[in-house]
């Protein structure tokens, strides 16, 4: 049997890549949507209440809504990991499953993931007592004493999300000011259960069975007893595979894109909160307009491959 | 197969008195990554048949998670006899998924 090549194959599926299916799907592309976890950062237990029609949905209802459109129209969608992109005459994809996957385009729909802190001990007490979800977590640590790590808005959501348990949260911050919105940070500064530990980088977690205490470099507060670790220090793009394939990184490693989503290399388009594209706003909405636009982008170019396939060459 | 939800009751006769290893996911309604873990959990659960696939919402069984030192859902832990083999925390697409539990299975 002769191995499909499909139209696109979109990676990733959160909004950018599901809406890149559904653009492509109505200009009647084969359409195969790879990814490893549906839904992207969307999956978390969000509420979204600024993507247009819907003035107040839960994030992982608004994606599974886009994901039944994207399939009525035909696309076809599989879980697998890609450990490899090859560009030849057209792209193979390479999936843990080792199945191969092979198309005329591919669109990048890749996202960003959480940051780690990649200190000893923070992989391994993951689950006993190093956690990145609050909302998934704060309820083990009932009357405890926590740390959050990091000064952003997500940070300051993870620390009021625990206050409804914990005795005390320590938020602790690499920097002497934060980044997240002033109101919020006035909220923790008047709370008697919050302290800050400002200028200071968490060197090692340390326990028995669970976390017990942390080391840090701050002189003051050299080491923490606690019982909970929440790490929220920000994401970083999915972009290493896009790398090895030789897409063109900005130099905070998103991948870089034209008006029209082409990245630098002739086929590969990229999507979402991966690209440094639309002035950099990582908003649903936006990840949804690029899929639209690198499905168009994409059209175009398999359009111009079908004449240059007959010659048996595509993307050079 | 039926994932069967084990509380306080059935703990004893579901896990600890299973005549084939038990793997438990730990998990919560307001956990999204547990969420997105669960229908995998029951996918697998038809193509690793030397294991009974088990669940514990957290949320109702706060004694057997506290038995468990549970402390971050989603957890995966495999139960043996009476003893537990090895656990994992966090979310993992379903070919990660898979290859953590047989790794765990290494060890039974």
């Amino acid at each position: 049997m002769e191995e499909k090549i499909y139209d696109t194959i979109i990676v990733g599926t959160g909004p950018a890549g599901y809406t890149a299916a559904i653009y492509t799907r109505r200009y009647n592309m084969s359409t195969l949507v790879l990814g490893e976890e549906f839904g992207g950062q969307m999956n978390i237990d969000y509420d979204v209440e600024n993507y247009p029609g819907f003035k107040r949905i839960k994030g992982i209802e608004l994606m599974q809504k886009i994901h039944d459109h994207a399939l009525s129209l035909g696309a076809e969608i599989e879980a697998d990991i890609i450990t490899e992109i090859k560009k030849d005459k057209i792209f193979t994809i390479t999936g843990m499953t080792g199945k191969e996957y092979k198309a005329k385009t591919l669109i990048l729909a890749l996202g960003t993931k959480r940051r780690k802190l990649g200190i000893p001990g923070e992989e391994k007490f993951a689950g006993r007592g190093v956690s990145y979800c609050a909302t998934c977590d704060s309820n083990f640590f009932k009357d405890k004493t926590v740390a959050v790590i990091g000064g952003g808005d997500s940070a300051f959501a993870s620390a009021f999300i625990l206050l409804k348990h914990a005795k005390k949260v320590y938020i602790i911050h690499r920097r002497d000011e934060f980044r997240a919105k002033p109101g919020i940070v006035n909220d923790m500064k008047l709370n008697t259960k919050v302290e800050f530990v400002m200028n200071a980088n968490v060197k090692e977690i340390l326990g028995e069975n669970n976390v017990t205490k942390i080391i840090t470099d701050s002189k003051d507060m050299s080491e923490i007893k606690l019982d909970g670790v929440f790490i929220d220090v920000g994401v970083i793009p999915n972009t290493e595979l896009a790398k090895k394939v030789g897409v063109e990184l900005d130099e905070e490693n998103y991948i870089k894109v034209t008006p029209k989503q082409e990245t630098n290399v002739s086929g590969i388009y990229a999507v979402g909160d991966v690209t440094n594209g639309s002035s950099g706003v990582k908003q649903m909405i936006v990840a949804a307009a690029e899929g639209a636009i690198a499905a168009t982008s994409a059209f175009s170019q398999t359009r111009v491959c079908k004449n240059e396939l007959k010659d048996g060459d595509c993307n050079d | 197969m039926t994932i069967i939800h084990v509380n306080k009751e059935n703990f004893e006769k579901e896990v600890l008195h299973s005549d084939k290893p038990v793997l438990i996911d730990f998990w919560a309604p307001w956990c999204g990554p547990c969420k997105m873990m669960g229908p995998v959990f029951e996918e697998l659960s038809n193509e690793i048949t030397d294991l009974k696939f088990v669940k514990i919402n957290t949320q109702d069984e706060q004694e057997l998670a506290a038995q468990f030192q549970i402390q971050g859902i989603p957890t995966m832990s495999l139960i043996k006899g009476n003893r537990e083999v090895d656990r994992f925390s966090g979310f993992a697409p379903k070919p990660m998924l898979k290859q953590k539990i047989e790794a765990m299975m290494k060890n039974m």
